[in-house]
């Protein structure tokens, strides 16, 4: 593809889809008679600090210390609505209005001091908030919240920082969250313990698409502390005074089902070939002329890539927490989108979005469309039979693995034409996949257990986002590199056996591992080294830069690293419009697939906190690596079989490599999003490290010891 | 049922079967050892027992009475935190931090056991503690890094 052209960050604030959608100051920002500046980001933290790179840019446009930034949790009583927490955009979006807003509140702040003393705005100077004039008269924002209302609108104009003046932004400020979370305080939305809490479990079907034909509550409800047995449809929960109950009331519960059941999933063993045989959509995202004419070379290369369905497996349950005071419903919940679950609940459940309110409250790590907001739900549900109190509901390990949305299976194929000098005259690349968007929130897909209750909505088969918002299935299957005639499409299956969503970098995972793999065999072909040949078909200057300070870190060419050791190679630009990330992995296959090194060279534009981008890019990479290492959701004819942590094994310890990550400091760009951007480019760089070490292009994921031994010829 | 956890002695109300983790997070407020999965395998809701680390989802209380347990809040003494807490601050080791209080605790009874130990030792020792977010290495670090302090 052409290179997308970048521009050097404006230090005038340009509007923000944030900003249009919340247009008054008020709405992100207070400032407090006490000194504090509380801030409401429409941006939810997930485990990715996102709130302290907020409150650095905060810090720094206003001139204020860090400590001074409160940031609020995102509710639906008074934050912005920046919809989700989603695509590695937080700072993007949420950052640009923070600096806007912050930019005009400074502005408003120095000429009301100005005025007061009949001197020029330029004159003054601001320290910690402390407005000082030439002849030593001092103010302060904090003094002077009497008389400047924030209730106004926001206006273009203000000039923000230039980055070189950045005293904040650019360090490595620790993580507003972490104190709580080494002493074990609460946290969590685990930890809430409103007065008068319930515990809450649901009974989720043995199977897909299961019927509740009957059930025997008796056992549960002699189980101590049973407050209520909630039935509607095939939705079963039940409700108790201590936790230790709740399971038990649980487990009896479950046993006294007669559930209607009947096979509905593919056969997996041949889900590659399900993948391609299911009715589909085709969208075409790229045609450079490829259709017309003859395949025009000499040869060709053709190869099918595969990944199997992923759990986001986060370390913990999903949970939800709801009380119903009269007609009013309060939801605590760790979605990634506090207003589109408050939409989805309320239309649900029957009222008006203003009488419900749903706060965010921090869960575990998230990547992605996890069941957070299914348990939201649940709680919902069962928090109506007991209103006034509290009822928390939190998954079993078991349904978290198996009912939670799941990363959809894939299948790429890339066939390349080649001329009489092996180079590229047609490339045309095709994705199989489930949609990668069935998030909650009209008109899209219901909750889990709006679809399981007596008035059940369907769930439509999950879809993909535009292009424009960086695709689903065919997410970075459009290559980076300049090949003459290209064809790119997806195929989108148009039914659903397993619910499938967004998990971190949706389909850039495999498109990346398919588009290096191919090319680090074109270039095997070629007799060229993969590095030199990348760089004769990238005319991209910051990836060519990515390239290049990876390889050279990594020792990328030199040194004998033994028998049965390979580097291998992988670069992307995430989405074709976000960071750039390449990386080198050194892996040594024996009886398996050994990752001994990662080395990651990634441009984010300006880096807001540095360590922050690199503990991002460092997860994002050993995320990734166990992935496509190890991970595959199990499945039977009628439902997902890995439900603990022994039948859907993650990267341990023992396992985990060195991570260097070199951070390619460009602050003269605006910034990029660093959580997704080294998916890809892992995968990629492992695969073709085996290939290194083996000789064996494995091309069906996970890189298992059987998956390897298969490719053999 | 008499538990003495973190130094102190509590009397608790509850049948004696019941996991020794939702005592602590439920009867005695103690939220900082978590639920992870309710059979063992990963972690998250470890604790001490008698300085020795175990899954407190699985373990019913009954079987730790009259022993010393020790949670996360209990590594602090004094008012002072306990050296991993520290060099976890330092190496910001973590990303969601939900793991977190399960590795802190393991963590620490390994350097008492074997205060010189080495990285690969480490990572032996936390091989039953697993991190979804990739802070692994972080963790690793601060965990060295406590050990050079303390020597």
């Amino acid at each position: 593809m052409t290179p997308t052209p970048t521009t050097p960050t404006p230090t005038t604030p340009t509007p923000t889809p944030s900003l249009e959608a919340n247009p008054r100051l008020g709405q992100w920002m207070t400032i407090e008679p006490d000194g504090r500046v509380v801030v409401r980001s429409g941006k939810v933290e997930l485990g990715q600090g996102v709130l302290t790179a907020l409150a650095q840019i905060v810090a720094e446009e206003l001139d204020v210390d860090p400590a001074r930034v409160v940031m609020v949790a995102t509710g639906t009583d008074g934050s912005p609505d920046e919809s989700y927490t989603a695509g590695s955009l937080s700072v993007q979006h949420s950052g640009s209005a923070l600096r806007a807003v912050c930019a005009q509140v400074r502005v408003l702040h120095l000429a009301e001091a100005a005025a007061g003393w009949g001197v020029t705005p330029d004159a003054l100077e601001v320290v910690d908030g402390t407005i000082t004039a030439p002849d030593g008269r001092r103010t302060s924002y904090w003094e002077q919240v009497r008389v400047l209302s924030l209730d106004r609108e926001v206006a273009p104009g203000a000039r923000a920082k230039r980055p070189g003046a950045y005293q904040v932004v650019g360090r490595s400020m620790p993580r507003l969250d972490l104190p709580d979370k080494v002493a074990g305080r609460p946290r969590f939305i685990h930890d809430l313990r409103p007065a008068g809490m319930l515990h809450g479990r649901v009974v989720r079907p043995p199977s897909r698409g299961a019927i509740l034909a009957s059930v025997d509550e008796a056992a549960a409800r002699r189980v101590p502390g049973v407050v209520a047995v909630v039935r509607d449809g095939s939705f079963l929960g039940v409700v108790a005074e201590r936790e230790e109950n709740v399971l038990r009331a649980l487990a009896a519960l479950r046993s006294g089902c007669v559930w209607k059941e009947e096979d509905s999933l593919p056969v997996e063993r041949d889900l590659a070939g399900f993948l391609v045989s299911a009715p589909t959509q085709e969208t075409v995202l790229s045609d450079t002329g490829a259709t017309a004419g003859s395949p025009g070379g000499s040869r060709s290369v053709r190869a099918r890539f595969f990944r199997p369905f992923l759990a986001h497996a986060s370390l913990a349950p999903s949970c939800g927490l709801a009380v119903w005071e009269g007609d009013r419903l309060a939801v605590w919940s760790h979605s990634q989108g506090v207003y589109r679950l408050r939409a989805s609940i309320s239309r649900s459940i029957g009222l008006d979005p203003e009488q419900v309110v749903v706060q965010h409250v921090e869960g575990a790590g998230c990547y992605g469309h996890n069941a957070a907001d299914d348990a939201a739900f649940d709680a919902v549900l069962l928090a109506r039979a007991v209103p006034g109190r509290p009822v928390q509901v939190v998954w079993t390990r078991e349904d978290e693995l198996s009912w939670g949305p799941l990363g959809p299976a894939m299948v790429v194929d890339i066939e390349a034409d080649l001329d009489e000098a092996g180079r590229v005259q047609r490339w045309v690349h095709d994705v199989w996949s489930n949609g990668h968007a069935s998030r909650p929130g009209p008109p899209s897909s219901p909750l889990l257990a709006a679809t399981q209750v007596e008035a059940a909505e369907t769930a439509m088969p999950a879809g993909d986002p535009p292009l424009q918002n960086g695709g689903g299935s065919g997410r970075n299957a459009i290559p980076l590199y300049d090949f003459p005639r290209q064809l790119v499409r997806t195929h989108r299956l148009t039914t659903m056996p397993l619910r499938t969503s967004a998990l971190r970098a949706l389909g850039a995972h495999l498109n990346v591992y398919a588009i290096e793999s191919v090319v680090d065999q074109l270039a095997v072909l070629a007799g060229v080294d993969p590095v030199e040949y990348r760089l004769r078909l990238l005319t991209d200057e910051r990836a060519r830069a990515v390239l290049c300070a990876a390889a050279e870190r990594a020792g990328w060419g030199s040194g004998d690293r033994g028998p049965d050791v390979g580097l291998g190679i992988g670069l992307a630009r995430y989405k074709n419009r976000g960071a750039w990330c390449a990386v080198v992995a050194e892996v040594e296959a024996e009886a398996s697939v050994r990752v001994r090194r990662l080395t990651v060279a990634v441009d984010v534009g300006l880096v807001v906190n540095p360590d922050g981008v690199v503990n991002q890019i460092e997860g994002g990479a050993l995320q990734a690596l166990s992935w496509t290492t190890k991970e595959q959701v199990r499945f039977d004819t009628r439902t997902v079989t890995s439900r603990t942590w022994e039948d859907y094994p993650i990267l341990t310890f023992s396992e985990v490599p060195p991570v260097d990550v070199v951070l390619l400091d460009r602050p003269e760009y605006p910034s990029l999003g660093a959580g997704e951007a080294s998916i890809g480019p892992t995968a990629a760089a492992v695969g073709n490290a085996l290939f290194a070490a083996t000789g064996l292009r494995v091309r069906t994921l996970p890189l298992t010891p059987a998956n390897v031994v298969a490719a053999m010829d | 049922m008499t538990l003495v956890v973190n130094g102190s002695r509590h009397e608790v109300e509850c049948d004696p079967d019941t996991p020794l983790l939702y005592v602590l997070r439920n009867d005695l407020g103690l939220v900082g050892a978590k639920f992870g999965c309710g059979l063992g395998l990963c972690g998250a809701c470890n604790v001490l027992v008698d300085g020795h680390p175990v899954h407190s989802c699985d373990t019913p209380v009954w079987s730790v009475e009259g022993k010393e347990v020790t949670t996360v809040e209990g590594l602090v003494t004094d008012g002072r935190p306990h050296r991993l807490q520290e060099t976890f601050a330092e190496q910001q080791a973590l990303q969601c931090g939900y793991c977190t209080a399960g590795m802190l605790v393991t963590c620490a009874a390994l350097l008492e056991r074997e205060p010189g130990v080495e990285e690969a030792g480490i990572r032996r020792a936390l091989d039953g503690n697993l991190c979804r977010c990739g802070a692994h290495n972080r963790i690793v670090r601060a965990v060295l890094d406590a050990r050079t302090n303390e020597s």
